[in-house]
């Protein structure tokens, strides 16, 4: 099955986030195909490589991006939302005058078009929210 | 998964108030630009979902944009099923009457101008959601 995958809340706040990854792992591991997951509201917190959680605890952006590297799946994060919150690529850096970028790995910005795509050309549409 | 002539059915589900948190106002947000992807697209509100169509929101105290007003402008972008549910609206002591009227103008017929706001029971908003092909809730 072609699976999209919604992620609306930040990292180690709420289980959904953590929910959302392992059922991207256990999805990819049972063969189904993952055309997309994207990241919205809270939820795009999860792409910044600027987090340092404590050594015996997960790494949830870390291995998101593990996880897009070994499987090529699109990791993309809202930009209205990641405006509002701080999450920059080098692009949205410069476009703003900051002074430097924060996101992870196998991650990228994009529009809110890019869920709607993802809702219409997959069989399923699972989101993890509050 | 049906999906005629590339057509899905979308359901945008909300739940929350309109103002303790930003769900309210980013769920806007994707609804506006998935409007232009030409879906089946309509609106649940319930729960406190339900204030968010009040009518005479005032947010001046609160230092945040009342973004109300947007919802009145939905047809404009041919969205024009709002379903409020009956039981979250009485739950809270509302009516209708609390709720801004929210018109569109029916192309089928002759552009008669009609109210979008659809109330609903807990049971026929159940058999709606079943119908969809994607329901993002928020």
């Amino acid at each position: 099955m072609k699976l999209a995958v919604m992620v609306n809340e930040g990292p180690y706040q709420h289980q959904s986030a953590d929910s959302a990854l392992q059922f991207t792992k256990a999805a990819l591991e049972k063969g189904h195909e993952v055309f997309r997951v994207f990241f919205y509201h809270d939820g795009v917190n999860n792409g910044t490589r600027f987090g340092v959680p404590p050594q015996d605890d997960r790494n949830i952006t870390v291995q998101w991006s593990e996880l897009a590297e070994q499987h090529n799946i699109d990791l993309v994060v809202c930009v209205a939302a990641a405006q509002r919150r701080g999450l920059l690529d080098e692009n949205e850096a410069k476009r703003h005058g900051k002074d430097g970028n924060n996101i992870a790995n196998g991650f990228r910005i994009s529009g809110l078009g890019q869920l709607i795509e993802a809702g219409i050309q997959s069989d399923r549409l699972v989101v993890f929210g509050d | 998964m049906e999906n005629e002539g590339g057509i899905k059915k979308f359901m945008y589900v909300n739940r929350k108030a309109p103002y303790g948190t930003i769900y309210a106002l980013e769920s806007l947000e994707v609804v506006l630009i998935g409007a232009a992807f030409d879906q089946d697209v309509s609106l649940a509100f319930l729960d406190d979902g339900v204030y968010q169509l009040a009518k005479g929101q005032d947010t001046k105290g609160i230092g945040m944009k009342n973004f109300s007003p947007i919802y009145k402008v939905l047809g404009d972008y041919d969205i024009n099923k709002l379903y409020v549910e009956k039981e979250s609206l009485e739950a809270r002591g509302l009516t209708l009457d609390d709720l801004q009227e929210i018109m569109y103008e029916d192309e089928d017929d002759d552009w008669e101008e009609k109210p979008s706001i659809r109330v609903v029971s807990a049971a026929e908003l159940r058999d709606l959601m079943d119908e969809q092909d994607i329901v993002l809730s928020f």
